[in-house]
């Protein structure tokens, strides 16, 4: 177990570095996701055909493209915010497009007749949403959206081969130092994964609970 | 209370409302019967404007039905509507769907919303459940909790689009009973409905409609003894035979 008694600050600063990449990311493809959406529910054909376009080519690329795009590519065009925030500038675009889908499934599994009921006790249309719609809707997009947030976490896995000091990166070199015990290794970086992930189920399950509606 | 006249409505290719020359007096209890597909759930729902009408002219007590916006609200304020799928609010308690739009769209006080919401739960027997979601009530509950929800706005006018059609057959009558203490309070009622036995118990006027037309209005007693067009005594013939 020395690989852990000898190493444990370098590990908890990889798992930092692990969740900075999906903080940023994170709340990159939360604001964008939601605008994404909304441009896809919204009256005007535009905005539904630019928010059809994004996810369309956001979700359909493969993210490691993305973000060898956006390390290689992007500094050339003069888009250069130093490599980690381009990498978190690929996986939140990339991840956007998962969003709103989520958010916009969660828009649609809102039952009509509640709309109309809330129109029919003379709500106007930003009453109706706000206290009708929207909070059945963020209800819906809870179990998807953990699911998104669950798929960055293991995703900013691939950043490690770009160089950034987080888990995986430093897994990597582990092995290197501590070749015998790999499988420990191995095993002990998965469960700091896991653990970021149960907290993700936990508060998701969390909402869920308080927005139950049975 | 409302008027409605040349009205015109398609859906696509569908004429599904033809000609409508409609009214109801204040205080009047008016059943729309005729098979499916007869456009009389359209037409209630033409009424607050939940459906858009192509041509001709809706009244709702002396007004003009406005196009979309803050006089829409306003005036579907003034309508109350019982909807087949009761459409309870499902992430608000009963009490909470009967207090929401007092307290939203006419700005009552919470206190005052909901000490008439209490009394209205207790007048269609329902007071027990105020605190449950929607989903822990039977069907029936559900209903009459719709009911309360669209009398806590003080209506002029309430439309019940087939309100007892998603029910169990023991709980119609529980949904009915609490529509006749409301007729018989004098509120002004249009209702789309296969239940004849509310008509006939009920109703001031029955409007039958078939395609699109309003084929036939008469008394419940004339309507039922006595209809005239083919088209009702065929509809008549088929349901009252069982």
């Amino acid at each position: 177990m020395d690989w852990l008694t000898d190493n444990y600050v370098n590990i908890l600063r990889g798992f930092g570095e692990t969740l900075r990449l999906l903080g940023v990311s994170g709340a990159l493809a939360l604001v964008v996701g939601t605008l994404v959406a909304l441009a896809r529910v919204s009256p005007v054909p535009i905005l539904r055909g630019v928010g059809a376009f994004y996810v369309t080519i956001f979700r359909n690329t493969p993210l490691l493209v993305l973000i060898l795009i956006a390390y290689y590519g992007l500094p050339e065009i003069g888009i250069d915010f130093g490599f980690f925030i381009n990498i978190s500038l690929a996986m939140g675009t990339y991840t956007a497009a998962f969003v709103a889908e989520a958010i916009r499934s969660g828009f649609n599994g809102v039952p009509l007749g509640q709309a109309e009921a809330a129109r029919a006790i003379g709500m106007p249309f930003t009453q109706s949403m706000r206290h009708i719609v929207l909070p059945q809707a963020f209800r819906l997009v809870v179990p998807p959206m953990a699911s998104v947030y669950i798929a960055l976490t293991k995703n900013t896995s691939l950043a490690a081969t770009f160089g950034i000091a987080e888990a995986t990166f430093r897994m990597r070199g582990l092995f290197n130092d501590y070749a015998s015990q790999m499988i420990q290794i191995f095993l002990g970086i998965s469960l700091g994964y896991i653990l970021i992930v149960a907290v993700i189920s936990w508060v998701a399950s969390a909402f869920e609970r308080r927005w139950a509606v049975a | 209370m409302v008027a409605m006249r040349g009205v015109q409505k398609w859906f696509g290719e569908l004429h599904v409302l033809r000609d409508i020359d409609f009214e109801v007096a204040p205080g009047e209890v008016v059943v729309v019967i005729g098979p499916s597909g007869s456009g009389k759930s359209t037409l209630c729902r033409t009424i607050n404007r939940l459906e858009t009408i192509d041509e001709g002219t809706i009244e709702v007590d002396g007004k003009k039905l406005p196009a979309e916006g803050k006089q829409l609200a306003e005036l579907r304020a003034d309508v109350g509507m019982v909807f087949q799928s009761f459409n309870l609010f499902a992430h608000k308690t009963v009490l909470e769907n009967v207090t929401l739009g007092p307290i939203k769209v006419r700005g009552v006080k919470k206190a005052d919303a909901e000490k008439r919401a209490h009394e209205l739960l207790e007048r269609v027997g329902v007071e027990a459940q105020a605190g449950k979601l929607p989903a822990q009530l039977s069907g029936g509950q559900q209903q009459r909790v719709a009911i309360a929800r669209a009398l806590a706005m003080d209506p002029k006018v309430m439309l019940f689009d087939e309100p007892t059609s998603a029910l169990d057959p023991e709980m119609i009558k529980e949904v009915l009973d609490t529509m006749i203490d409301l007729a018989k309070g004098g509120m002004t009622m249009i209702v789309v409905t296969h239940e004849m036995g509310f008509a006939r118990t009920a109703a001031d006027r029955v409007v039958f409609m078939s395609d699109g037309r309003i084929v036939e209005e008469n008394t419940p007693e004339e309507f039922f003894t006595n209809p005239q067009s083919d088209r009702a005594k065929d509809f008549l013939g088929k349901i009252l035979k069982h």
